[in-house]
C-alpha cells in the first residue's frame, strides 16, 4: 500500500495566519495511506527540505505531498529535496494552500482550513496514482541552421561559428547583407553602414565553420529540437560558381534591364546580375523571370562572354538536405506600402518617396551618386518634408505599433540631407520623437540643432501638387494652427512590417506569428529570443522592429542560446509527455490531427501474436511531445496517456474531494 | 435541431431546497500556462473570492476529458469551471479550440440529460488577469448557490 508523507508549510505568517495549519495535518493524519504528516514554518528552508528528506527515509515512504505556494514556485525545489533522499522526483505532489486558500480567503480562517485539507486530500489522492518518471535524453546534431542573413543572421551565424559549431546559412537573395546593406551612415553615430557591414559579410564567406547557402529557401522542416532534418530549394542561378571568377563580363553586356531592388527600384540592373558590387557571394545570378533565352530561348549574349564557361542555362533547382539541431530565424523587415494614404496622393505624386528611397539616394554607392533628387525632374530638393508615423500608430490604417525606428532615421535623413544639400531644410511632421536609447537623444538634438531642420508637432492632412512643388498641408500642434510647406520632396518614414512570407514559413517551421506576421516569442519578458518550440530561436525584425544594436544583440543572445543548447550530447526533457498503448489503440489517426507538434505519426503492427496481417496504430515522439495533452482527451479508445497528468492521477484529485 | 434544443429544459427540481448547512463544491480546471497563473496572480495580489472551489492543475485545456466533467458531478462536485488561454494565446498554440469545441458539445449533452447549464461554465484568463479569475469564481458560485445542491445523477443516490 502507498504510504504518503505530507508537510504542510507555515509560510511564516502567510499561510499560518489564515489557515489552522496544525488541524490540516490532524485531518492529513485521518487519511489512510498518510504514514507521516507534519508542519514547519518554511518547508522551502534548508532545514524543512531536511525534514522532507530524513521522513522518505525513516517512514519508506512512497510519495510526498508539500502543502505550501504554488507549485509554479517551488515544485522543482522540492523535487529536488526528494531525489536527495533517493526517491524519484515525480512522487511530488504540491497542494497549493498559500495562492489558492490563505491568500484568497482571508475573512474566513475556517472555510480556508476546510480548503486547505482538501487540496491535501486531493494532493495525497493524485499522488498515489503518481508513477517514477525520468528526464527523457534526446541526442543531439550540433549544427545550426540560420534563415535570413541580414545582420542579424550573420551575427548569429558568425557567433554561433565563433564557438565551432557549424552553421548552416540559408538566405533566400543572391547575397547577405539584408537590408542594412542599403543603408548610407547609421544613427546613432554616423558610421558608414557599408563599412562595419562588410567585413562581417566577409568573414562569414570564409568562415571554416559556415556554409553559406544563398539564393535559396527552407521548404521543409521536420523532426524536433537537437533532431530536425530541413530540406533547402536552392534556387538555380544558371551560373556556375565554381567557374565563375565574378568578373562581371556577363552582366555588362546584357541587354535586359529590370529595376533594381537594391535600389528600390530608382535605377535599373540587368537580367544577370550582383546585387551590389559588395555582394557575398560576389557571383551573378540570371533572374529566370526576366532573361529572354530563359523565357523565350533567345538571346545567350552572356554565355557568349563569359571566358569561364560558367552559364548554364540548363541548371535546375537542387534540393538540399541537412540535419540540424537548433534554428535561428531571422528573416527581417520590408516597408508598408503607404498607397491606402490616399490623401497624400502617394503613387500619384512621382516625388514622394519612401525612407529607403531617400537612404539609397544619399548613399554614395546609390542611384544618384550620393545626391538626393526629385524622381519627377531630377532637380537636387531644397525643401523636404519628412513625414513620421505613416502607417503606423495609425489603427485606422490596419497598424496600431510604434514601428520604433523612425524618428532615429528621420533625425539622421536630416542630417544627411544637410550634409548632402548644405542650402536645404528638413521639415519633419511628427506625432512624438520617441529617442529611447544610448546616445539617441542627442542625436536628435543633434540634428535639430546642426541643421535647422524645422519639427512640427502634428499630422498631415493633405498633399497636393502645385506647379512642380508639392504643397503639404497638416496641423502644428505647438502653434495650434495649419501650417502648409512648400515641398520639393516628401519622404515618408513608413510602417516597418515583416516580411510577406513570415507566416507560410511560421507554418512549415510550428512556430507562431502575430496579426501583422511578427514571428512570435515564447514569452514577451522572459523568453525574447525562444519560441514556443523548442530549439527555433528568433533574432532581428523578424520578431519586432530594431535597430541594429538592438538587432546584434538579440542575434547574439539566439548564438549564446544556440552554444547553451548545443553545450551536451543531449538535451534533457520533462519526462511529462503522452504515450500510446497499442493494445487499446483502434488507429482512429484523431491524435495524429489534434497535435500541434506533430508529434504523432503511425506505424504498423501485426495484428495479433505473430500473425500476418497488420494493423496501424498510432505511435508519439517523446522528444517533439510537449505534454499539452490534446490527444489524450481525444482518443475515444483511451490508449493515450500524459505522464504526470494521467487519468487516474485527475480521477483521483475529483473524487477525492 | 435548433428547436429541438430550446425545447429542452432542466430536469432539475428546484424544490429539492438545500440544507442550511450545505456548501456548494465547484470543481476547477485550470490550465497551468494562462488559468492555474492568473489564479496563482489572484492569491499574490489578495483579492478576496468564495471559498468553495477546489482547483485541479492541467497542461493545457485540451486535456480535459469530458469524463472529467462528468465524473466531478456524478461524485463531488456541484458545479465545475473549465478555465484556459484566451483565444489565440494557448501555451500549446491551438490546444483550447479543441478546449472549446469540446466543451461546447460536452454542455449541450449534459442540458439534453437535464442538467441546468450553469452547473458547467468555460472561461478565459490569461497568466494576467487576477482581478478576472475572482470574478469568475465569483459568478459560477453564486450560480450554482442559486441551482442548490446537485442530486442528479449522484453516485449515491443510485446506491440507495
Ligand atoms: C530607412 C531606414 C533607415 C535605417 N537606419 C538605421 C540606422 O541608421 N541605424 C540603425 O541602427 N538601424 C537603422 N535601420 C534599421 C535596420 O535596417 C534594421 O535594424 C536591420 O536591418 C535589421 O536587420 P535584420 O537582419 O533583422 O533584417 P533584414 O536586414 O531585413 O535582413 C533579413 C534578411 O533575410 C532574408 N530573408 C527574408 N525572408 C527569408 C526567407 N524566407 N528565407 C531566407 N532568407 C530570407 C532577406 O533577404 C534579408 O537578407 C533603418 C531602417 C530603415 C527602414
Ligand atoms: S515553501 Fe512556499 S509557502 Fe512554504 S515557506 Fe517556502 S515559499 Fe513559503
Ligand atoms: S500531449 Fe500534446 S504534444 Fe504530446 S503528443 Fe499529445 S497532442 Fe502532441
Ligand atoms: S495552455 Fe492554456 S489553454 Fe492551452
Amino acid at each position: 500500500m502507498a504510504r504518503v508523507g505530507v508537510f504542510v508549510c507555515f509560510c511564516g505568517a502567510n499561510i499560518a495566519d489564515f489557515v489552522d495549519v496544525p488541524t490540516v495535518v490532524e485531518e492529513a493524519k485521518k487519511i489512510r495511506e498518510v504514514k507521516f504528516a507534519v508542519d514547519y514554518k518554511y518547508m522551502c528552508s534548508d532545514p524543512g527540505q531536511q525534514m522532507i528528506r530524513d521522513a522518505i527515509v525513516q517512514y519508506r515512504l512512497t510519495s510526498i505531498v508539500v502543502a505550501a505556494c504554488s507549485p509554479r514556485m517551488h515544485e522543482k525545489t522540492f523535487r529536488k529535496a526528494l531525489s536527495d533522499a533517493g526517491m524519484n522526483p515525480y512522487l511530488l505532489e504540491v497542494a497549493n494552500i498559500r495562492e489558492h486558500s490563505s491568500w484568497v480567503h482571508q475573512k474566513d480562517k475556517k472555510a480556508a482550513t476546510d480548503k486547505a485539507g482538501d487540496l491535501v486530500r486531493m494532493a495525497v489522492a493524485k499522488s498515489i496514482a503518481n508513477e517514477q518518471l525520468h528526464e527523457i535524453s534526446v541526442p543531439v546534431t550540433k549544427r545550426a541552421l540560420v534563415i535570413g542573413g541580414g545582420i542579424a543572421g550573420i551575427q548569429a551565424a558568425l557567433d554561433i561559428a565563433d564557438a565551432r559549431i557549424p552553421v548552416t546559412l540559408v538566405e533566400r537573395s543572391p547575397s547577405i547583407g539584408g537590408r542594412m546593406a542599403q543603408l548610407d551612415e547609421t544613427f546613432p553615430t554616423l558610421d558608414c553602414s557599408q563599412c562595419i557591414l562588410t567585413p562581417k559579410m566577409v568573414d562569414v564567406a570564409s568562415h571554416p565553420f559556415i556554409e553559406l547557402i544563398p539564393y535559396s529557401e527552407v521548404i521543409e522542416l521536420d523532426g524536433y529540437v537537437g533532431n530536425y532534418k530541413a530540406k533547402i530549394r536552392k534556387k538555380a542561378s544558371y551560373v556556375n560558381f565554381k567557374s565563375c571568377t565574378g568578373c562581371g563580363a556577363c552582366w555588362q553586356k546584357c541587354p535586359v534591364k529590370v529595376p533594381n531592388e537594391y535600389n528600390m527600384g530608382i535605377d535599373t540592373r540587368k537580367a544577370i546580375y550582383t546585387p551590389f558590387p559588395q555582394a557575398v557571394p560576389n557571383k551573378p545570378v540570371i533572374d529566370a523571370k526576366h532573361c529572354t533565352m530563359l523565357l523565350k530561348g533567345k538571346c545567350g549574349i552572356c554565355a557568349k562572354f563569359c571566358e569561364k564557361g560558367a552559364i548554364d542555362f540548363k541548371m535546375t533547382d537542387e534540393v538540399i538536405e541537412r540535419e540540424i539541431g537548433a534554428v535561428v530565424v531571422a528573416t527581417g523587415y520590408d516597408l508598408w506600402d503607404a498607397t491606402p494614404y490616399e490623401e497624400y496622393g502617394v503613387g500619384r505624386y512621382k516625388d514622394i518617396i519612401n525612407s529607403l528611397e531617400f537612404e539609397r539616394m544619399v548613399s554614395a554607392n546609390g542611384p544618384t551618386g550620393g545626391l538626393p533628387v526629385r524622381p519627377s525632374d531630377g532637380k537636387v530638393p531644397k525643401t523636404v518634408v519628412f513625414i513620421k508615423c505613416v502607417g503606423s500608430r495609425d489603427k485606422a490604417k490596419g497598424i496600431e505599433f510604434c514601428s520604433k525606428i523612425c524618428c532615429m532615421y528621420t533625425a539622421k535623413h536630416a542630417i544627411l540631407l544637410h550634409h548632402k544639400v548644405h542650402d536645404s531644410r528638413a521639415y519633419i511632421f511628427y506625432m512624438d520623437i520617441r529617442a529611447a536609447g544610448k546616445g539617441y537623444e542627442e542625436f536628435v538634438n543633434r540634428a535639430q540643432v546642426e541643421t535647422g531642420a524645422v519639427y512640427l508637432r502634428g499630422r498631415v492632412s493633405k498633399i497636393y501638387q502645385k506647379g512642380e512643388k508639392l504643397m503639404v498641408r497638416g496641423e502644428d500642434g505647438q502653434l495650434g494652427q495649419e501650417v502648409e510647406v512648400e515641398a520639393d520632396l516628401v519622404v515618408l518614414a513608413t510602417a516597418i512590417i515583416p516580411d510577406k512570407e513570415n507566416p507560410a514559413l511560421a507554418r512549415l517551421l510550428g512556430i507562431s506569428y502575430d496579426k501583422y506576421g511578427y514571428l512570435s516569442e515564447a514569452h514577451p519578458k522572459l523568453r525574447p529570443v525562444e519560441t514556443a518550440k523548442a530549439g527555433i530561436f528568433l533574432a532581428g525584425c523578424t520578431q519586432a522592429p530594431k535597430d541594429i544594436p538592438e538587432t546584434v544583440a538579440q542575434a547574439s543572445a539566439c548564438a549564446a542560446k544556440v552554444c547553451g543548447l548545443f553545450a551536451g550530447d543531449t538535451i534533457k526533457k520533462d519526462p511529462m509527455v503522452s504515450t500510446v498503448n497499442k493494445d487499446f489503440c483502434s488507429g482512429c489517426q484523431n491524435c495524429v490531427k489534434v497535435c500541434p507538434y506533430q508529434a504523432i505519426v503511425t506505424e504498423d503492427i501485426p495484428l495479433g501474436h505473430g500473425a500476418k496481417e497488420m494493423r496501424t496504430v498510432a505511435k508519439i515522439n517523446e522528444g517533439v511531445c510537449q505534454g499539452c495533452g490534446s490527444c489524450v482527451a481525444i482518443c475515444r479508445s483511451m490508449a493515450i496517456n500524459l505522464a504526470g497528468f494521467t487519468d487516474p492521477q485527475i480521477i483521483n484529485e475529483i473524487v477525492a474531494i | 435541431m435548433e428547436e429541438v434544443k430550446d425545447k429542452i429544459v432542466s430536469i432539475e427540481k428546484p424544490e429539492l431546497i438545500a440544507p442550511p448547512e450545505w456548501k456548494p463544491v465547484i470543481v476547477g480546471i485550470l490550465c497551468n500556462w494562462c488559468s492555474y497563473a492568473g489564479s496563482d496572480l489572484t492569491g499574490t495580489s489578495r483579492t478576496q473570492y468564495p471559498p468553495n472551489i477546489r482547483i485541479i492543475r492541467v497542461p493545457c485545456s485540451s486535456r480535459v476529458d469530458p469524463w472529467f466533467i462528468i465524473k466531478a458531478l456524478q461524485t463531488t462536485a456541484d458545479g465545475v469551471l473549465i478555465s484556459g488561454c484566451h483565444p489565440g494565446d494557448c501555451h500549446y498554440i491551438s490546444g483550447n479550440y479543441y478546449a472549446r469545441r469540446r466543451f461546447l458539445v460536452t454542455k449541450e449533452l449534459l442540458k439534453m440529460v437535464g442538467f441546468h447549464e450553469h452547473r458547467v461554465q468555460f472561461s478565459w484568463v490569461s497568466a494576467a488577469e487576477g482581478a478576472k479569475f475572482a470574478q469568475v469564481v465569483k459568478k459560477v458560485t453564486e450560480d450554482v448557490v442559486k441551482l442548490g445542491p446537485l442530486h442528479l445523477y449522484k453516485k449515491e443516490n443510485f446506491s440507495k
